[in-house]
């Protein structure tokens, strides 16, 4: 264990400039929708929520492809073998029904994004349209039309957990606090917006993919398994990707039509979502209601949790982690990093007639750091003490800790973190603030979250999940060519992240040489061997193992053969500044130099060493757990509902920091979407079903105006669960910042007796919020 | 819609003669009839910014004017922002403070900058700041990007470069 930051000895630890930037500034970066095309692909979508299809004509001489051509194409049908799934099954053009907005129905094709759309308006679609249902408690009272028949109640997954002592505990406990939140509806939002690109290759008679994606290797083994085709058949590239947060993760029904369209046409073809399509089409997250109730003995110690998860998962379940992610990540990890003991949980996931739902960035918690914080909060309130003493009393102090659920948390600081955090803030400096200022009739607040957020887990982490396909592991291939040069391929596959330049740190490390002779490749199923990509905070944590793994038995092989060479021990072999020299002595030998006897002066080794110098390391850890205390101060107008944020702090654990930059920017950037989550976005559906935010000027993601400069406080817990002790930290800043900002706005409004328990907590909501209050009082 | 007209972009001081339909935005026009890949386009309805490029002398929205409003005119892509091997001090400031992660919205935010800069190389903080909003970026949570044109903004009057 140790706190504070470490000061580096080598590459790893400083913030080198991103191997990525220079293309990217220059605006030479290659993005999917810059390849050009024979054809263009505009999709015809539905424009009603529920409906039985009756026609679909197209104009004269249009050339339109409907789910009646595609009939040897699979439908899109991820499984989990636990949890009371119910599999559900999405034709990648809708045959027969509709079932939400936006679902494309056809796609039309023509020389130019512009012809292809002007046909498509002429695409004349006839729907029989039903009755639809948008909100997850309409859909499971009862006599709810069913989004698909085999799944009763519209129920697609329902899982319960609950320990032996629950009952026993719960009854006996004191103190009650429960609450009821909402979160609605969010979309990631990748300012690129999803697109793909295939174009049929005449001289290997194969398909080249170039899509948008996360994973670019899932991409191909489920694009080739629903066409029907052979996977070596298909070729996927994911070149520069403009964000994802998890909605690239998914499978696109649309990448599906469009590699089939060019495999059938011999030709390129390619599609780029427009934003409307994206804000109504891609895939949303978030849309849950949580009822959560805690039991507290005398000392504010928790010592029971009961929890109801409603979690709207739309009309079809992503590829590949079906939309019960949520539900379970909810129950699997709603106590958070606190230690109680007993618990009870049950979670569904709910079909409705809107867009499917995927992960996006924090996965769930988000939403249920919000709730378990919240009722933190209610709970100090209830036995009057401040917000940091109920969680003090509360924080997992000792580990590994095994929590109700079975998690085990790795060594970590989430008390030293907290404590921090608080002290940064200067509690009492603010209080006095804001007692003036409520003099003058101006609401300030303060509020925090503290969570820990799971990284970087492995295959047993999915498969307790029940799914599947169960992603965990990385593979590295890592080689030195000939002239000294270090080529490290990943299956992993970055989408803005600096993954590249990370990972050149940990292997310069290892290999003594710079960070510049190192080049790292991905996103290139032909290239790179079978990986995930990226998801779930795990990049750094899962590839960055691998390739120290890898690293160091090319460095064990270097040594080897330099000891041969310099007539030495290999214990006396010391790699640094590309050179191995035995130590104590003037004997040394360049890197580049004992790279070129690796493969072409293999005799020099008399048979002691194989030809060449690469290698492969295979990582699948069992997950390590990052943690955080965020902190908001907020101003709120009473007259308006406007929340204005005065400061907003995170004290971050996250393990060894590889590139400080890197992880700042990582944090930076998950703040602001939790922000925005907190008190902007908002996907709005109508009773009907149809979506009333289709553009950025009614989705309101935050400009620089409203994230404020965020102030960033690190400690280093080395832990054993990851190899390069680095812990993830991709989610984090989203996790954590509802709660901090909603328990501030209600820290602020606290005068007026109301509780903001919905996000995103908009000035209307807030309005409404103080009108009800006063409503009552008089 | 078949009629084209023949119109002529200058993008970064070369010509380039291309026909286009008069509904063709500036931004596809660029991208796809020039081949000039660096302006992106995130919403095609003026809000994102990634389009951002300047032409005759104003920062624009390209994908919210017609390729041939512009004919003729000089216009500035992202492309033609460093001279050569050397970076602009604004490229440069990017890389510096971290102000990209996927790079997407980058080339809106360096031309929206290198207009305003240009301009005035002394705008203020709250300028700067309301400049900056007129663009969205997912990925940095914008304070390394307000910190980079701050940055640059120093260089610029220095007068180091150009
Ligand atoms: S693409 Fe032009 S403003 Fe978004
Ligand atoms: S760097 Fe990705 S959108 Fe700005």
């Amino acid at each position: 264990m140790s706190a504070g930051v470490a000061v580096p000895t080598g590459w790893v630890g400083r913030s080198l400039r991103r191997i990525e930037d220079p293309a990217l500034v220059r605006g030479s970066g290659r993005f999917t929708s810059d390849l050009p095309a024979a054809l263009w692909v505009r999709f015809v979508r539905s424009p009603v929520a529920a409906g039985k299809i009756l026609r679909i004509v197209a104009p004269p001489g249009a050339r339109m492809v409907t789910a009646a051509d595609l009939a040897a194409v699979g439908p899109i049908r991820p499984m989990l073998h636990k949890f009371n799934y119910v599999p559900i099954e999405q034709r990648v053009l809708a045959a027969d029904v509709v079932r939400f907005v936006g679902e494309p129905l056809a796609a039309i094709l023509a020389p130019s994004r512009e012809e292809a759309e002007d046909l498509a308006e002429r695409v004349h679609v006839e729907i029989d349209a039903t009755s639809a249902i948008v909100d997850a408690y309409a859909a499971i009272a009862a006599g709810a039309p069913l989004v698909h028949a085999q799944a009763r109640g519209n129920i697609i997954v329902d899982a319960r957990v609950a320990t032996p002592g629950f009952a026993a505990a719960s009854a006996a406990a004191r103190h009650r606090v429960r609450l009821r939140i909402r979160s609605r509806r969010q979309n990631a939002l990748p300012l690129e917006p999803r697109a793909a690109h295939a174009a049929w290759d005449p001289v290997e008679r194969r398909i080249i993919l170039h899509c948008s994606t996360q994973m670019p290797h899932l991409m191909r083994t489920i694009i080739a398994q629903l066409i029907g085709m052979a996977e070596s058949g298909l070729r996927v590239i994911a070149p520069d990707v403009g964000g994802g947060f998890g909605q690239k993760m998914s499978l696109a029904a649309e990448y599906v039509v469009v590699a089939w369209l060019a495999r059938s046409l011999r030709t390129s073809v390619a599609w780029t979502e427009d934003r409307r399509e994206n804000l109504i089409a891609s895939f949303h997250a978030r849309d849950q209601h949580i009822d959560l109730e805690g039991m507290f003995d005398d000392a504010a110690r928790l010592v029971a949790l009961r929890a109801d998860v409603l979690a709207n998962v739309g009309a079809y379940a992503c590829y590949p982690t079906t939309g019960a992610v949520e539900a379970l990540m909810a129950m699997a990890e709603m106590p958070g990093p606190y230690d109680v003991r007993d618990y009870s949980c049950t979670a569904r996931g709910v079909l409705t007639h809107t867009c499917p739902m995927a992960p996006y960035r924090g996965v769930s918690r988000p939403v249920i750091t919000f709730a378990i914080e919240r009722l933190m909060d209610k709970a100090a309130a209830a036995f009057g003490i401040d917000a940091p003493t109920i969680r003090r009393r509360n924080l997992v102090r000792a580990f590994p800790y095994t929590t109700a659920t079975g998690l085990v948390f790795d060594e970590a600081s989430y008390v030293e973190t907290m404590d921090a955090a608080v002290l940064a803030a200067d509690l009492p400096a603010f209080r006095a603030r804001q007692a003036a200022a409520r003099l003058q009739g101006r609401y300030l607040g303060i509020g925090m979250s503290t969570f820990c957020e799971r990284t970087g887990y492995g295959t047993p982490a999915f498969a307790a999940r029940g799914m599947d396909v169960t992603p965990g592991w990385e593979t590295v291939v890592l080689g030195i060519d000939p002239s000294g040069c270090v080529e490290a391929r990943i299956g992993s596959s970055p989408h803005g992240q600096g993954l590249r330049t990370a990972l050149s740190q940990i292997i310069a490390d290892e290999l003594g040489v710079s960070p510049e002779r190192v080049t790292v490749v991905h996103g290139d199923t032909d290239r790179t061997p079978y990986g995930w990509g990226t998801f779930a905070s795990r990049s750094l944590v899962i590839a960055g193992g691998a390739a120290l793994m890898a690293a160091r038995k090319v460095r064990a092989k270097l040594i080897g053969m330099a000891a041969d060479l310099l007539e030495a021990a290999p214990e006396d072999i010391v790699l640094g500044d590309g050179v191995a020299r035995v130590s104590g002595t003037d004997r040394a030998m360049a890197i580049d130099a004992l790279a070129r006897a690796a493969y072409h002066q293999t005799h020099r080794f008399k048979g002691t060493f194989a030809p060449g110098l690469a290698e492969s390391a295979t990582y699948d850890p069992p997950g390590t757990f990052s943690n955080a205390c965020h902190i908001a101060l907020v101003e709120v107008d009473i007259e308006t509902g406007r929340v204005g944020i005065e400061k907003f702090l995170v004290a971050e654990d996250a393990g060894r920091l590889i590139n400080p930059m890197i992880v700042d920017g990582q944090i930076h950037g998950g703040v602001a979407q939790g922000i925005a989550n907190a008190l902007y976005e908002e996907v709005i559906y109508d009773a009907g079903g149809d979506i009333l935010t289709a553009t950025l000027a009614d989705y309101l993601p935050p400009t620089a105006r409203e994230i404020p400069p965020i102030a960033l406080h690190h400690r280093e817990t080395l832990t054993e669960a990851s190899l390069t002790k680095a812990k993830g930290v991709g989610e984090g800043g989203t996790i954590g910042a509802p709660a901090a900002l909603i328990n501030a706005v209600n820290d602020a409004l606290a005068p007026f007796g109301v509780s903001i328990d919905e996000i995103p907590a908009t000035p209307q909501r807030i309005r409404d919020a103080l009108r009800a209050a006063a409503a009552a009082k008089a | 819609m078949t009629q084209r007209a023949a119109i002529v972009l200058n993008l970064n001081g070369v010509d380039h003669a291309i026909s286009v339909e008069p509904r063709r935005t500036l931004a596809d026009a660029i991208r796809d009839d020039c081949g000039l890949t660096g302006t992106h386009i995130g919403c095609e309805h003026g809000v994102c910014g990634a389009c951002t490029i300047i032409v005759a002398g104003e920062a624009v929205r390209s994908c919210l004017m017609f390729a041939v409003q512009a004919d003729g005119k000089r216009i500035r892509t992202v492309e033609g922002l460093a001279d050569g091997e050397q970076l602009h001090p604004l490229q440069e400031a990017f890389i510096a403070h971290h102000a990209l992660q996927c790079g997407f919205c980058t080339p809106g935010f360096l031309m929206l900058s290198l207009h305003a800069l240009e301009r005035d190389p002394d705008l203020g903080d709250e300028e700067l700041l309301d400049l900056l909003a007129s663009n969205l970026c997912r990925c940095t949570g914008y304070q390394n990007i307000v910190k980079a044109v701050r940055g640059a903004a120093a260089v610029m009057r220095a007068g180091v470069v150009r």
